[in-house]
């Protein structure tokens, strides 16, 4: 399972904060919706496409893949507004959307997931007014990440044991043997995993973080 | 909120990615997925405040850059996308699944659960999803709804059963939420 849509490179782009990057992002939607003319949505259009490709020297495939995710979204607004308004409403809608997939695309490509979730915690830092702990979200990332290949692969041996057994996998029986006793296997596991993470101290960290280095 | 929480908020984030592999059927502008499932089921187990943050985390995790939408997407561009605004009502939906679990929880049954789930599950999420295709997509109203609404509802009136129907057992043999604050002094 590849968990990540980074792509490596050493390009000026890569090196740019993410924090930079996202706000360069916001700018760039409250742009082709506040001023939709076709010169400015096909400028951006065409200003990401270079950025993606020449700067950050991202491979076509990276974009392609994004755009090939959306293309039957893009192709079905644009046969809807063919028959409702217009053409070139069509195009323009269109084309500011491809603009804005393909520019969260190459922030995306370029950014490391622990990079995001670094600012995922800062932005998150005011929230300690209320009592939230910006610490624990990596925690919580983290575990998230864990569990995603561990459901699946709990889900499998439930359905090897129920199929062993000659039990029923699918339909609505099904759900009662297997999906059922998943969800309590994996609440269980959790609930295990919470108890590990607290013998270890997990509760004990402290609520302002003394030392910004430290993760 | 204790560590326990922070599991079952994990918990329910990476349920709602691993419904995402199952694949996605897509309808005209919005794909039918399985993932709104697991919307229905954080909200129904886990109740309204650990479910908002479950489906929470699960878009955080998409937006820093994991593919884990049902089409094999992530990353900030599905923020972009026209199909952004169901994305967004997925926590709120989650919430006000798991609010009206609570009030039910006594005398929670299929009936109910469906009940929640429908309001929570299908309503918020058109309530939010379809203005904003509206929007992005520059559709008026009734091509919003007609494209971004009304191809979904079978879709979501089974998941929605099907999550009261899991959520029913969960209680009985699981149960996540806590009784009202009431039971609870009197013990």
């Amino acid at each position: 399972m590849t968990l990540a849509l980074y792509v490596p490179r050493g390009t000026v782009v890569h090196r740019t904060p993410a924090g930079w990057k996202l706000l360069a992002l916001a700018g760039l939607s409250v742009l082709v919706f506040a001023v939709p003319t076709l010169p400015v949505v096909c400028g951006a259009l065409g200003a990401v496409v270079v950025v993606g490709l020449v700067v950050a020297r991202l491979p076509a495939a990276v974009l392609l893949r994004q755009t090939r995710a959306v293309r039957w979204m893009l192709v079905a607004i644009f046969i809807l507004h063919a028959v409702l308004t217009d053409v070139l409403t069509g195009t323009l809608t269109v084309l500011r959307l491809l603009a804005l997939v393909l520019a969260a695309a190459v922030v995306t490509a370029t950014t490391r997931v622990t990079a995001m979730v670094a600012v995922v915690e800062r932005i998150c830092r005011p929230l300690e007014w209320v009592g939230v702990r910006p610490a624990r979200i990596g925690l919580v990332i983290a575990m998230a990440l864990r569990f995603i290949p561990l459901i699946a692969e709990r889900a499998d041996r439930i359905r090897d044991a129920q199929a062993a057994r000659g039990g029923s996998v699918r339909g609505l029986r099904g759900l009662r043997t297997t999906v059922v006793p998943l969800l309590v296997q994996v609440l269980q596991l959790a609930h295990t995993v919470s108890e590990a993470l607290d013998a270890r101290g997990a509760d004990d960290v402290p609520l302002r973080r003394r030392d910004p280095r430290a993760t | 909120m204790k560590t326990k929480d922070l599991a079952y908020i994990a918990l329910f984030a990476a349920i709602t990615a691993v419904l995402g592999l199952v694949p996605a059927i897509q309808v005209g502008p919005v794909p039918i997925t399985a993932q709104t499932l697991g919307v229905m089921l954080a909200g129904a187990v886990l109740g309204a405040r650990r479910g908002f943050l479950s489906q929470l985390l699960f878009l955080v995790l998409v937006a820093i850059g994991l593919p884990l939408l049902a089409s094999g997407t992530g990353g900030l561009a599905v923020f972009a996308g026209p199909t952004a605004g169901y994305l967004i009502s997925w926590p709120i939906a989650a919430f006000v699944v798991g609010w009206l679990t609570e009030r039910f929880w006594a005398r929670y049954n299929l009936a109910w659960g469906v009940l929640a789930n429908v309001v929570g599950g299908i309503l918020v999420i058109y309530a939010i999803g379809v203005p904003v295709l509206a929007a992005m997509a520059n559709l008026s109203p009734r091509a919003a709804i007609v494209s971004g609404a009304l191809p979904f509802l079978i879709g979501d009136g089974i998941k929605a059963v099907l999550a009261a129907v899991i959520a029913v057992q969960v209680r009985r043999s699981y149960p996540v939420i806590e009784r009202p604050q009431r039971a609870v002094a009197l013990k």
